[in-house]
C-alpha cells in the first residue's frame, strides 16, 4: 500500500516452498500482494506488507502457510491482556 | 380512471417460473367520496401477512420453490438515511437484512452468484454496482457486519456459505457450480473446503464490489488493482464518525468528573476554580480525542513514525505553542495540560489501529508493549501536576 506501512520485520507469516503446489491462491487472497508465482512456487515478495489476516493460509489447500492470524486492533489485544489469551482472535471492529 | 388495470403481470421465467412484479394497484375511484377525500393507493401486491416488504424489493420469483425477492440497483432516500446513521454508529447493529438469496436483474440457470454479508450497507453497495447484469446474490448470515470484519470473526466462514448454499437449494436455480466470494471474505472461507463439501467453487472476486461489473466482464478475472486494499482519505474519513460515537459513549463520564477533580483547593473545594479550571483540562482531554482520533487518521501518511502512538503523541506535542499561547497558564498547569492531551492522543491513535487494513496484530502488540506504559505514565503524572498546581506556584 503506497504511503502506508506499518512496523516492519514482525509478521508471523513463513512459506514452506516444498510444500507449494503453485495453485496460485494465496497470490489470489493476499490484500496486500505479499505473493507472486515465480516457476511454479509461491515466493514472499514483500513479507513486510503482511497484515496477518490469514487469508493465504485458510485458502492454502496443502497447509504450505503458516501464519498467526487475528486482527491488529489495540482494544482487542488489551481486552485479551486483561481477560486472558482465550478470547477469539478476532472479534474487534 | 377505474383502478382496472392489474399490477401483476405474469412471466414466463427461468424454466417456468413466475415473477410478480411490483406495480402498485390504485383503488377504483369512488363515485362519491365521504370523508377525507380519495382513499390512497391499495397494498402492494407482494406484501404478505405477517412479513414486511422492504422497499428495495421490486419483484419476486415465485415457483415451487422458496420466492427469491429481486432487488432494486437503485439506492433511495430511506437507503441513504439508514447509511449515514450506520456511519454515525446509531442504528448500526441492526443495520442487516435477512440472508439468504436474492437477485437483480432477471437471473436464470447460467447467471454469475455473488456472495455477500448481511450488512445492509454492504447489500446496498453491492446492488448498486449490479445495475444492468443479471445476477444471484446470496446473502450470508454475519450478524450483520461487513465482509471484512464478520471474515475476521469467523461469521463469514465456510460453514456458513455452505449452509447457505445447501439451504437456498443453489445448485437448483443454477446450472454452473461457481460462486464469487468477495477477496476480504477469504480470510474467513477455505476455497477448497467449500468445494469438497458442496461441489462449489469459490471464485475470488474483486476487493471492492465497485469493479463486480469489470470483474464479471473481463471473464472474471481480477486486474492487479483490483486485488490490492486502499485506505484512502475518504475511507478514512468514513470511519471516525463511528469511532467518535462508540468512544464517547464509553467515556463521557470522565469530563464531569475532570470539572471535580479541578476544584480541590487550599480551601479544600472551590465550584468556581473546579468550573474555571475543569473547562481547561476538559479542553485538553477533548483535544487529545480530536488529535488521536480525527486529525491523525486524516493526515496518516504524512504524520511521521510507524508506529500510531507515536504518530498521536507527535502530531500532539506539535500543536503545543499553539495550546500555550491560548491558555496562557503557569509552568506546571501547562505542562499538565500538555502531558494529558499527549498521552490520550497517543492512546487514541494507536487504538484506530482496529479500524485500518494493514496493521498486523504482531505488530499492533509490538507498539503497544512500548507505547502503553509510557501513556499511562504520561497521563498519571499531567493529572498528578494538575492536582498539585493549586498549591504550589510554579
Amino acid at each position: 500500500m503506497k504511503g502506508l506501512r506499518y512496523i516492519e520485520n514482525v509478521a508471523s507469516l513463513t512459506l514452506d516452498k516444498d510444500r507449494c503446489v503453485g495453485c496460485s491462491t494465496c497470490v489470489t487472497v493476499c490484500p496486500h500482494r505479499v505473493f507472486q508465482l515465480q516457476e511454479s512456487k509461491a515466493v514472499m515478495v514483500d513479507k513486510n506488507g503482511c497484515m496477518e489476516c490469514g487469508a493465504c493460509a485458510v485458502n492454502c489447500p496443502v497447509d504450505a502457510i503458516r501464519v498467526d492470524p487475528g486482527v491488529g486492533c489495540a482494544s482487542l489485544i488489551i481486552n485479551r491482556w486483561l481477560k486472558g489469551k482465550n478470547l477469539p482472535s478476532g472479534s474487534c471492529c | 380512471m377505474a383502478g382496472t388495470k392489474s399490477g401483476r403481470e405474469e412471466k414466463d421465467f427461468s424454466e417456468g417460473s413466475v415473477i410478480e412484479l411490483a406495480e402498485v394497484q390504485t383503488a377504483a375511484a369512488p363515485q362519491e367520496v365521504c370523508c377525507g377525500g380519495a382513499p390512497p393507493p391499495k397494498t402492494n401486491p407482494l406484501e404478505r401477512p405477517g412479513y414486511t416488504l422492504k422497499p428495495f424489493v421490486r419483484a419476486f420469483i415465485k415457483d415451487s420453490r422458496s420466492d427469491v425477492a429481486l432487488v432494486k440497483t437503485e439506492l433511495d432516500f430511506s437507503d441513504h438515511i439508514g447509511a449515514l446513521l450506520a456511519r454515525l454508529g446509531i442504528n448500526r447493529d441492526e443495520y442487516r437484512i435477512a440472508p439468504g438469496l436474492y437477485g437483480v436483474g432477471y437471473p436464470g440457470q447460467g447467471s454469475p452468484v455473488i456472495v455477500t454479508a448481511n450488512y445492509k450497507l454492504t447489500f446496498d453497495f453491492v446492488r448498486r454496482e449490479l445495475a444492468g447484469l443479471d445476477c444471484w446474490i446470496l446473502v450470508l448470515d454475519t450478524c450483520g457486519i461487513n465482509v471484512w470484519c464478520a471474515a475476521g470473526k469467523r461469521t463469514f466462514s465456510t460453514e456458513e456459505i455452505v449452509y447457505r448454499i445447501k439451504e437456498t437449494g443453489l445448485s437448483e436455480r443454477v446450472n454452473h457450480r461457481r460462486v464469487i466470494v468477495p477477496q476480504l471474505g477469504a480470510s474467513g472461507i477455505a476455497a477448497h473446503e467449500v468445494r469438497k463439501r458442496c461441489g462449489f467453487r469459490v471464485v475470488y472476486g474483486p476487493v471492492k464490489a465497485v469493479a463486480l461489473k469489470a470483474f464479471l466482464e473481463n471473464d472474471m478475472q481480477a486486474t492487479e488493482k483490483m486485488r490490492t486494499v486502499t485506505f484512502t482519505f475518504g475511507e478514512r474519513f468514513e470511519l471516525i464518525p463511528v469511532e467518535f460515537y462508540l468512544f464517547g459513549r464509553k467515556v463521557w463520564w470522565i469530563f464531569p468528573l475532570l470539572f471535580i477533580i479541578s476544584g480541590f483547593s487550599p480551601d479544600i473545594f472551590s465550584p468556581l476554580q473546579g468550573w474555571q479550571r475543569g473547562i481547561l483540562v476538559s479542553s485538553a482531554a477533548l483535544w487529545g480525542g480530536v488529535c488521536g482520533m480525527l486529525i491523525v487518521p486524516l493526515l496518516l501518511p504524512w504524520i511521521p513514525g510507524r508506529a500510531f502512538s507515536l504518530k498521536g503523541a507527535l502530531l500532539a506535542m506539535a500543536t503545543t505553542p499553539a495550546f500555550v499561547l491560548v491558555a496562557d497558564l503557569q509552568v506546571l498547569e501547562t505542562t499538565a495540560l500538555v502531558l494529558v492531551f499527549t498521552s490520550i492522543s497517543s492512546h487514541l491513535a494507536m487504538n484506530f489501529t482496529g479500524s485500518t487494513p494493514y496493521t498486523s496484530p504482531s505488530g499492533v502488540e509490538k507498539e503497544m508493549k512500548r507505547a502503553l506504559p509510557l501513556q499511562g505514565l504520561a497521563l498519571a503524572a499531567g493529572i498528578v501536576m494538575w492536582l498539585a498546581a493549586p498549591f504550589v506556584n510554579i
